[in-house]
C-alpha cells in the first residue's frame, strides 16, 4: 500500500517545482561561506563578490570548521548546504598560514562535488577604493562582458579551468534578447604569467563614434584583485560527460492565439485593454494653467459659474 | 592584432595570442596595458553585437543573441521524460483525441450556463431530484444510494490509476518533484494476518522484565509515575547461607546431598529400586488373582466398568524411577 505525500500548499508546490532539474537551466546561484579562519582582506573580498551577484547569491555569515573541499570526506557539509539552498556554485574563503587568503572556487553537479579551484588573493583593491564619475557605476545585475586576455589561458591547464569557472561563477543568466544600451560593466583577466591571474571589474563608456558602433572606454570601477593559482582538482571523466549533456533540440513551439480556418484562412483575437476612461491624466486640466482662466483673473472680471462650466464643456 | 575569440552568447572575448614579453615593471603599468588590451576586445564584442539587427524599443535598442559557444556543466541532471499514463496509452490505442472544454456549460436542467468543475455545477450527480425507475430494478434497492456507490467505486478506481501512474512513473527516475510515494501499513495478503499491535498489558510485563534485569533486581532504580511494582519483587537466584550452623543452616549440606544422590545414582548400575519393584509385583499378583475370581462370576462382570490401566506395565529389572529426567 502506497501513499501519495503531495505538499498541502501551492506555495511550496512552486518552491519545489523551482528547484526541479529542467530542460533548458536558468541561471545559477552562488552561496558564499567562509571556513575556520578568514582574514580581513578576504571577508572583503566575499562582500564584493556578494554585492556583485546580489540577486543570486546566499551569503553564511558562520564559521564552518569542517568544510574541507580538498579532502575526501570533508564536502559533505557542503553537499548539504548546496541542497538546502539551491546553490551550484560556491566560493569559501579560508585563512591559514600556509595558504593566505584562500579562496576556493567550486560547481557541484547534482548537489555532489564537480570540480574545485583554490586560489590565492593579492592586492586586493575594493570598490570604495576607486574614485571615478558615480553615473558610470553598473547597475546590479546587468548581463557583464568578459574580456581574457594572455595566450596561458589556452595552455595552462589551471587557468584554463579557472577561466571556465569565471565565465560560470559571473556569468549571470543566459538571456535570449540583450538591451543594448545595458551593457556596462566588464570583467578583465589577464593572464600576467603561467600562475597569476590579474582580476578586475570595469565601467562601460559608450562614446559616439562616425559609425552605429559607440566607441568603448573602460574605467577601472569595481573591485581589482590578483589571483595566484594553487590547487585544483578537475571533474571526474563519467560525471563530466554526463553534465555537459545538452538538452534534445526543442519541439517547435505551439503557436498561441492563432486558428486556422479553410475560408477566412489565418485567425487571431486581438484582445484590448479596459480603457480607462476616467483616470487618464488630460493635457491641460490643471487648474491655474488654462489660458482663460489666467486672462480672467488678470482681466478681473466676474464669471458666472454657469458660464465657466460652458467653458468647460466645450473643452 | 591577430583574431580574438568571441562567445556572443556570454559577451566574452579571448585573446589567445597575447603575451607579456617580460614581466610588467609597475603595478600601474600593468593595469594601464590591462585595460588598453581590454577596451580592444571589448571594441570587438561591440563591434559585432552592433552589428545585430535590433528591434527598437523604449529603454533602447534590443538584440537577439545568438546561443552561447562555450559549453558549461549543468547544474542537474537531464529531466527524464514521464511514461505515458494508462488513459494516454488508452487514448492512442482507440485514437481519442482531447478537446479543449470551456469553463462554462450549458446545464439542461435548469436551462442556465453553469460552470463545469466545482460549486453548482453542470450535470451534478447530488442535483438530480427524481429518477425513473426502469423495468430491471429491483424493489427495494435506493436508486441514490447505488449513484453514490457508483461515484465512490469510480473515485477509488481512479485514485488506483493514479498510483499506478506515479509508481510507473518513479520507477523510470521521472516522479514529479513536488510528490512523495511513502509506503503505510505491510500489505494483508492471502493467509498472512496483519501484525497485531501489543496489548497493555503485555507493554508493561516486558518493561517490568527489562526494569529488572539489572544486578540487584531492578531495586535501586528510580520508578516512573504509574509504573506498577514488579512481579516478583526479589532476586530469582537464592544463594544459601554458608556459614553451617543447626536446624535450617544445614540447607546447603542437604543440597549437595541431594546433587550428589541423583548423580550417583545414574551412573549406578544398580538401577533397580527394590521396594517399588516388590510392591509392583504384590500389586499385580493381586489383580490376576482377582481377574481369576471374577471369571466365575461373569455375568456380573459386564456390569464393571472398563478399567484401563493407563500406567505402561513395567518391565522387572529396569525401571525409569532411578534415572534423572
Amino acid at each position: 500500500m502506497m501513499r501519495i505525500k503531495t505538499p498541502t500548499k501551492k506555495r511550496i508546490k512552486r518552491e519545489l517545482d523551482k528547484r526541479a532539474p529542467k530542460l533548458i537551466e536558468t541561471g545559477k546561484k552562488t552561496l558564499i561561506l567562509h571556513g575556520t579562519k578568514t582574514s580581513n582582506v578576504l571577508n572583503a573580498v566575499l562582500a564584493e563578490i556578494y554585492h556583485l551577484k546580489r540577486d543570486n547569491a546566499i551569503k553564511y555569515t558562520k564559521k564552518n570548521d569542517n568544510v574541507r573541499p580538498f579532502e575526501s570526506g570533508g564536502e559533505t557539509s557542503l553537499e548539504f548546504f548546496s541542497l538546502k539552498t539551491d546553490c551550484s556554485l560556491f566560493v569559501l574563503g579560508t585563512h591559514s598560514k600556509k595558504r593566505p587568503n584562500n579562496l576556493v572556487l567550486g560547481r557541484t553537479y547534482d548537489h555532489h562535488l564537480y570540480d574545485l579551484v583554490e586560489v590565492g588573493v593579492e592586492n586586493f583593491k575594493s570598490t570604495e577604493s576607486f574614485s571615478y564619475d558615480k553615473k558610470l557605476a553598473p547597475h546590479i545585475g546587468s548581463k557583464p562582458l568578459f574580456a581574457f586576455i594572455g595566450e596561458g589561458f589556452e595552455s595552462v591547464e589551471e587557468l584554463k579551468h579557472l577561466k571556465e569557472v569565471l565565465l560560470d561563477l559571473f556569468r549571470g543568466e543566459v538571456v535570449k534578447n540583450l538591451n543594448l544600451a545595458g551593457i556596462d560593466r566588464v570583467y578583465l583577466c589577464t593572464a600576467v604569467s603561467p600562475t597569476k591571474v590579474f582580476f578586475t571589474q570595469c565601467a562601460i563608456r559608450l562614446k559616439k563614434s562616425g559609425t552605429t558602433v559607440p566607441r568603448i572606454e573602460l574605467v577601472e570601477v569595481g573591485p581589482s584583485m590578483d589571483f595566484v593559482v594553487r590547487r585544483h582538482r578537475l571533474p571526474d571523466e563519467g560525471v563530466k560527460k554526463q553534465a555537459m549533456k545538452t538538452a534534445p533540440e526543442s519541439t517547435k513551439k505551439k503557436e498561441k492565439n492563432v486558428k486556422g480556418d479553410v475560408i477566412e484562412g489565418k485567425v487571431g483575437k486581438i484582445y484590448i485593454p479596459d480603457q480607462k476612461v476616467g483616470s487618464v491624466p488630460l493635457p491641460n486640466t490643471a487648474k491655474g494653467v488654462k489660458r482663460e482662466r489666467r486672462e480672467a483673473k488678470m482681466n478681473n472680471k466676474a464669471h458666472e459659474p454657469a458660464e465657466k462650466k460652458h467653458k468647460e464643456d466645450s473643452d | 592584432m591577430a583574431e580574438y575569440e568571441i562567445d556572443l552568447g556570454n559577451l566574452m572575448a579571448f585573446d589567445p595570442h597575447h603575451s607579456f614579453s617580460s614581466p610588467p615593471s609597475s603595478r600601474e603599468e600593468l593595469v594601464k596595458e590591462s585595460l588598453e588590451q581590454g577596451t580592444k576586445l571589448v571594441q570587438a564584442v561591440a563591434d559585432t553585437l552592433f552589428i545585430l539587427p535590433s528591434t527598437e524599443d523604449p529603454d533602447g535598442p534590443i538584440v537577439t543573441l545568438p546561443p552561447p559557444t562555450t559549453r558549461l556543466p549543468r547544474e542537474k541532471p537531464l529531466p527524464k521524460p514521464k511514461p505515458p499514463t494508462r488513459w494516454e496509452l488508452f487514448a492512442k490505442k482507440k485514437g481519442i483525441q482531447k478537446h479543449k472544454k470551456d469553463k462554462v456549460a450549458f446545464d439542461e436542467q435548469t436551462g442556465t450556463w453553469k460552470r463545469r468543475h466545482g460549486y453548482d455545477r453542470v450535470n451534478d450527480d447530488k442535483d438530480v431530484p427524481i429518477i425513473e425507475a426502469k423495468m430491471n430494478d429491483e424493489p427495494g434497492e435506493d436508486p441514490f444510494a447505488k449513484r453514490r456507490e457508483e461515484k465512490k467505486k469510480r473515485v477509488d478506481k481512479q485514485e488506483k490509476n493514479r498510483l499506478h501512474n506515479l509508481k510507473q512513473a518513479a520507477k523510470s527516475g521521472a516522479l514529479p518533484s513536488h510528490i512523495q510515494l511513502a509506503a503505510t501499513a505491510l500489505p494483508i495478503t492471502g493467509s498472512q494476518a496483519a501484525p497485531k499491535k501489543v496489548g497493555k498489558d503485555e507493554l508493561q510485563n516486558v518493561a517490568g522484565m527489562a526494569a529488572s534485569a539489572t544486578a540487584s533486581g531492578g531495586k535501586f532504580d528510580k520508578k516512573l509515575p504509574g509504573e506498577k511494582p514488579t512481579k516478583h519483587e526479589k532476586k530469582y537466584r537464592k544463594f544459601l547461607p554458608a556459614a553451617e550452623g543447626s536446624g535450617m543452616s544445614s540447607l546447603e549440606k542437604q543440597q549437595t546431598e541431594k546433587v550428589l544422590n541423583k548423580l550417583i545414582s545414574k551412573n549406578s548400575h544398580e538401577i533397580l529400586n527394590v521396594e517399588k519393584a516388590v510392591t509392583m509385583y504384590n500389586v499385580k499378583e493381586e489383580k490376576k488373582r482377582r481377574s481369576q475370581k471374577g471369571k466365575s462370576f461373569s455375568s456380573s462382570s459386564k456390569l464393571k466398568p472398563n478399567k484401563k490401566s493407563f500406567k505402561k506395565m513395567p518391565k522387572k529389572g529396569s525401571s525409569n524411577k532411578g534415572k534423572s529426567k
